[in-house]
This record gives C-alpha cells, sequence and structure tokens, in this order.
C-alpha cells in the first residue's frame, strides 16, 4: 500500500464518525421534512403522502411570526454587540494580565447553568414580586415587564452575551499592539486609532460572535415563550405549536424548510459583505 | 401545594432550585416551565415500606418507575410519595396544557407514558386512532361504578367498553383578582371587555383552543363548540382584537395570578379553588352565557412501558380513601359518591368546587370534533402568532 493510500484511508476512518453522524442525524431528517413538506395532513393530525403545494401556499399565514424573527434576531444581535465589545475590549486590552484569565472564566460561568433556568430567573425578576415590587417601594405602583417584547429582548442579550464577548475577545487578543503603538506615534487620535485599526482588525470576531447569535436566535422559542407570555411569538415558536398543538406536521415541516433556507441566504450574504469589508481577511463560517 | 406559591414573597434561591428540579424530570417540551405540582422522584428515594401494604395487593412486579401525564397544578405530591412508599413505584410526572399537546405526544410516539389524564371530548378519538387499550377491569378493583354519576362518566365507555376511568369534573369559569378589578363580572362577554379596558395588560387566555375559541365563542352568543366557518371568524376577530391587551397565552395561570402580575385568567375548577383558598381576593366566577363543564380521565396508553404500575396507580387512585385526599388538595369536584361521603363539609359545601345546579345549565361538555377539527386549530395558531 502507498502511503498515499495509507494516508486517506486514515483520514476517511477519522472523518467517518462525523461524517455517518451528520448523515443520520441531520442530512436524513432534513430529507424526511422536505418530503413531508409536500404533504397532507392527515384527517386526525400528523402526516398523510400526498404531493401539493399547499403548505408552501400557507406559507404567508405566519408571516407575522416570519417577520418578529427577522426583526428581534439582529436587532437582539445587535444589542449583544453594542454590551459585549467594550466589555471584550477591556478584557482583552486594558485589563491586568494578571487577572485576566480569572475575568475571561466569568464571562463563561453563566453557561455553567442550563439557560433555561437562567431565563427562568428572570421570570421572577421581572414578575410583580421582583423589580415591579421594589418600583411599588417608591411609589411606582404597577409597572409590567414580564411578558413584554422588552423583557424578551433583555433575555436575549443576557443568554447570549457570552457568545458574542468570547470571539470579539480572541481577535482582539490577538491585536498586534505595536500597531497602536505606531498609529498613536503617528499622531493619530485615540478614536482614529480605534476606527482605523482596532475595529477593522476585529471584524472577525465581531461578523463570528453576530452571525453565531443571530443563529442561534433564528431557531430562538424558550425566551419569547418565558419572557415573552405566549405573546411575543417567534418562528420557532409556530413551529412547536404546529407540530405539538395543531398536529398539523406538513405545514410545520414546510416552515422549518423554508426557515433553513432563508437562514442560509441571509448568512451568506451576512458573509459576503463582511469578506468584502474585512477586506481579504476569511471570516470562517459559512 | 407547592410551597412557594404559599409564600407570597419573592423566590428564595432553594425553592427556585427546587423548582428547577422538578422541571428537569418533566418531558422536554416548552412547557417545562409551567409551574408544576411539587411532587416527587425524591420520593423515589424513600424507603420502600412492606410492612405498610401486604405484598399480595401488588402481586406483578411493577419495576421502580413509571410515568404520569397530567394537568397543571392538579395532584397532591403526597400521594405520589405515599404510592411510592407503599410500592417502591416512583412516579415521573409530565405537565401539559393542553389536550393537543397529550394527544401530538402520544401520535408522535414514544412518549413513555404509563398512565395520563384525557378530557371526556378526546377519548372517542383516542379509541379511534388506537392510542388507548380497553381497561382491564379486575386490575382496577378499587373502582366502583355503581357509585358514579353517569353525567359526568359516560364518555369513559365506547359501545360498553371501559377505555378510561374519571378523575373529576368541573368546570372552565374565569378567576378574578377583586382587589385589582372592580367591575363585577358574570359572563365571558364581561370578561373580554374588561380584558381590554380594566384589566388592560392584565388578563390571560389558555394556551389551548377548546376554552379560548370556546369561551370566545360563547361571549358572542355561540356555542362553546361551533365548528361553523361564520361563527369561528366572528371568534378569531375577537380574540385578534383581544390580543394585544392580554398579559398572556397559558394555561399554567396560577404563578402569574399568584404574583399579582395577572388580575384575571381562564381558569379550570381545580385552580381556581386553590388560588380562592389562598387568596380570598381572588373570585372564581362561571359564565352566565355559558361555557364549559368537563370531566377529566385516567387512561392508559397502548404503548405504555409499565402497564402493571400504571394499573397499580391507576387503582391506587380509584380507592376513596387516596382520592379524598387529592381532591382536598386539588380543589376539583368528585364524581364518585363514596368519596363525596368521606369529603369534609368545607370542601362540599364550596361554591367554587360544588356549584349550584342552576349555574350549570348552560355549560356545555366539549365535543369529540373540536379535537381534531383543523379549522380551529388553525385559528388559535393564527391566533397565537397574530
Amino acid at each position: 500500500m502507498t502511503t498515499d493510500r495509507k494516508r486517506q484511508l486514515v483520514t476517511a476512518a477519522l472523518i467517518a464518525p462525523a461524517g455517518l453522524w451528520l448523515c443520520v442525524f441531520l442530512v436524513l431528517p432534513f430529507m424526511a421534512m422536505v418530503v413531508f413538506a409536500f404533504g397532507e395532513r392527515a384527517p386526525e393530525g400528523g402526516y398523510q403522502a400526498a404531493f401539493t403545494f399547499a403548505q408552501f401556499a400557507n406559507l404567508p399565514s405566519r408571516a407575522a411570526a416570519f417577520w418578529n424573527t427577522m426583526m428581534i434576531a439582529p436587532i437582539g444581535a445587535f444589542l449583544c454587540l453594542i454590551v459585549a465589545y467594550p466589555a471584550a475590549y477591556y478584557l482583552a486590552i486594558k485589563s491586568n494580565p494578571k487577572y485576566r484569565l480569572v475575568l475571561v472564566s466569568l464571562v463563561v460561568v453563566p453557561f455553567w447553568t442550563s439557560l433555561l433556568v437562567r431565563t427562568y430567573a428572570w421570570m421572577y425578576i421581572l414578575g410583580s414580586r421582583g423589580i415591579p415590587n421594589l418600583l411599588g417601594m417608591i411609589g411606582i405602583e404597577d409597572i409590567r415587564l414580564l411578558n413584554t417584547p422588552g423583557a424578551v429582548l433583555l433575555g436575549i442579550v443576557y443568554g447570549y452575551l457570552p457568545l458574542m464577548i468570547m470571539p470579539i475577545y480572541v481577535s482582539l487578543e490577538k491585536l498586534d499592539r505595536r500597531l497602536l503603538e505606531a498609529s498613536a506615534d503617528l499622531g493619530a487620535k485615540p478614536v482614529s486609532t480605534f476606527l482605523g485599526i482596532t475595529l477593522p482588525l476585529s471584524l472577525p470576531g465581531v461578523m463570528t460572535g453576530v452571525a453565531l447569535v443571530t443563529i442561534l436566535l433564528l431557531g430562538e422559542y424558550l425566551i419569547p415563550q418565558l419572557l415573552g407570555g405566549g405573546k411575543v411569538f417567534f418562528i420557532g415558536n409556530a413551529l412547536v405549536d404546529l407540530f405539538l398543538q395543531s398536529r398539523n406536521w406538513p405545514f410545520g415541516s414546510a416552515i422549518a424548510v423554508t426557515l433553513v433556507v432563508v437562514v442560509v441566504i441571509v448568512l451568506s450574504v451576512a458573509m459576503r459583505i463582511a469578506w468584502r469589508v474585512s477586506g481579504s481577511r476569511q471570516v470562517d463560517l459559512v | 401545594m407547592t410551597k412557594w406559591y404559599r409564600e407570597n414573597a419573592p423566590i428564595s434561591a432553594e425553592d427556585l432550585t427546587d423548582e428547577w428540579m422538578r422541571l428537569k424530570r418533566g418531558s422536554v417540551t416548552r412547557r417545562h416551565f409551567l409551574g408544576v405540582t411539587g411532587l416527587g422522584l425524591a420520593a423515589a428515594v424513600l424507603a420502600r415500606q412492606p410492612g405498610l401494604f401486604n405484598s399480595t395487593a401488588y402481586a406483578e412486579d411493577l419495576g421502580t418507575t413509571m410515568s404520569l401525564a397530567t394537568w397543571p397544578n392538579y395532584h397532591d405530591p403526597a400521594t405520589f410519595e405515599a404510592f411510592t412508599a407503599a410500592t417502591g413505584v416512583a412516579v415521573e410526572v409530565n405537565v401539559f396544557g393542553s389536550n393537543e399537546e397529550m394527544l401530538a405526544k402520544l401520535q408522535a410516539g414514544g412518549t413513555g407514558w404509563d398512565l395520563f389524564v384525557p378530557t371526556n371530548y378526546t377519548i372517542s378519538t383516542y379509541v379511534k386512532l388506537g392510542l388507548i387499550d380497553p381497561l382491564d377491569m379486575s386490575k382496577v378493583s378499587a373502582f366502583s361504578q355503581a357509585t358514579e354519576s353517569a353525567r359526568f362518566t359516560s364518555e369513559g365507555a365506547i359501545d360498553g367498553t371501559t377505555y378510561a376511568l374519571p378523575k373529576n369534573w368541573g368546570t372552565t369559569g374565569m378567576a378574578v383578582n377583586t382587589s385589582k378589578i372592580k367591575t363585577k363580572l358574570t359572563s365571558w362577554k364581561d370578561f373580554f371587555e374588561v380584558a381590554m379596558t380594566e384589566a388592560d395588560g392584565r388578563a390571560m387566555v389558555h394556551d389551548y383552543q377548546l376554552t379560548t375559541i370556546g369561551s370566545a365563542l360563547v361571549s358572542l352568543g355561540y356555542s362553546f363548540n361551533s365548528i361553523k366557518p361564520e361563527e369561528l371568524a366572528k371568534a378569531e376577530e375577537l380574540l385578534i382584537k383581544v390580543k394585544p391587551h392580554l398579559y398572556g397565552i397559558n394555561s399554567d395561570y396560577q404563578p402569574g395570578m399568584r404574583a399579582t402580575d395577572a388580575w384575571m385568567t381562564m381558569c379550570w375548577t381545580n385552580d381556581g379553588a386553590q388560588l380562592n383558598r389562598d387568596m380570598p381576593e381572588i373570585a372564581y366566577i362561571l359564565g352566565v352565557d355559558g361555557g364549559e363543564i368537563w370531566t377529566d380521565f385516567y387512561a392508559i396508553p397502548k404503548s405504555a412501558a409499565n402497564k402493571p404500575a400504571g394499573y397499580a396507580l391507576l387503582n391506587y387512585l380509584m380507592t376513596p380513601e387516596n382520592a379524598v385526599k387529592e381532591h382536598i388538595a386539588n380543589g376539583a369536584p368528585t364524581t364518585d359518591s363514596r368519596v363525596l361521603k368521606l369529603l369534609p363539609a368545607d370542601v362540599t359545601s364550596n361554591k367554587i368546587v360544588y356549584p349550584d345546579e342552576a349555574s350549570l345549565t348552560k355549560l356545555e361538555f366539549g365535543a369529540a370534533v373540536t379535537l381534531t377539527d383543523p379549522a380551529r386549530a388553525e385559528l388559535m395558531a393564527r391566533f397565537k402568532s397574530a
């Protein structure tokens, strides 16, 4: 056996588990979903074989949910970015290297607890016995925070912040400090140094963070359900309802397939723009 | 009920942990967060006490765990602890907010439930779809047909075959926090009007097509069970008009009502009794224009993994001495006159639990067709996603 052939076999053997995993748990289910999407709802619910485009024709009935998702996901990601960037900047550049590891761990610590329980905790903080109760003590009565879009955005920023901080932190940490010194030596003000050097060089991290948070938000249903009280409705919530209440698997599949297509398109466009903005540097996501 | 419901104070870290552990034991659904009746896998660690019950009572091998699918705030946690102590079987409880959700899970398969709690109007569909088995009545010796009220229990049997045994009956009314809402509500018409005015941002409807659409239909003067397109269209119009004013769409409304985040809600008898017991300012009102009357049943899924334990728990719950504790705790009216005799007078005289016959005359039992009617399912989905 030649070394080339041996190398190929080793590569194949190493890739096989992941490939098999993806095939069985991603590709096959996705194909089943595509088949379901062209079927019909059985009289008592579920799936019944057919070939119809009726499910796709019905998509506009969930336009509001699509719209909410497409609006709140980017807004949530943007808010995360606004909050995360200064934190990441401080961690990577300003903080004392002695404590850096501790500080970075603090960002990650919340992940040791499930998002569900952390979001559940917010229900108590925002509910009448939480912040509104404290406001009541200083005379501001009957403030309602829970089950509002604001509560959902708060939950999103809280839940997804670490996912934004980490990639930005990594890209800022690699930043060559001598560039900043050179910029200052040449008389640039801190603002122009930031806009001309720091920000562009951290852009891959920013784009990674934004993409990561946006993708996860597009499928989010837990936070709107808990902090939005079933009133702030994402496409994820529509999917859960279709499978777990209406038992309309074909329509649910059609929405799921559409969501996947939309996400792929949105991300490809976003990444193309990101490549252009960040010049020749690769943004490794799509 | 569970500790944190009783204490009208911010939740402590310990209670939150308890709550979380309870949620974690449920199946993976978005209803995880539903406030659950406290119950206990913790009971599993309780030592089995063979001395209490003779082993002859449970001759079959019951295993060590079983799974029950039920509704929020619907059981006395002590019941399961006692059952575990008697049999060594720990009961895992999954909580749902609608019959549709239970049906969806059973249709998808692999629920692992050994006993579940369907409502009267769903049983014929479960039988038609082959999702539940006829009950082997020899394994439920504690049940007594003669003492049951046929008005409430007839839908458990189809063509003379018993598929489900009654848990309790009840009504769907409205719970109103009278210290917050001064208007006196008497009808579903009032409910939807107040929801848009005095209770703006503070009213809840169920995440459940039967009661939410049904009550909207009643408020417009139609039948609770209507599937007529023009009547459903009117109900949808009303619901979508009300939606921006709602506090939430959720079948687990006790936490919201107890925290006074919500001031009024669609409400089942048992929750109404529990809320009123702990917070007397919360009144439970039946609509003079109509509404729902129902019976919940116990049934055993065909796919049950541990049927012996399912039967054992069913028999345990059908035993009047055990049932009476459940009824005192959950506040739902019994269908069994043996249990009625054992109940204390303060329960049987409670007008929330045992209302005057006159107030029930306009109420309707849910109709089987509403469970599977695609128009109602789609209406509910449109209302939620609007």
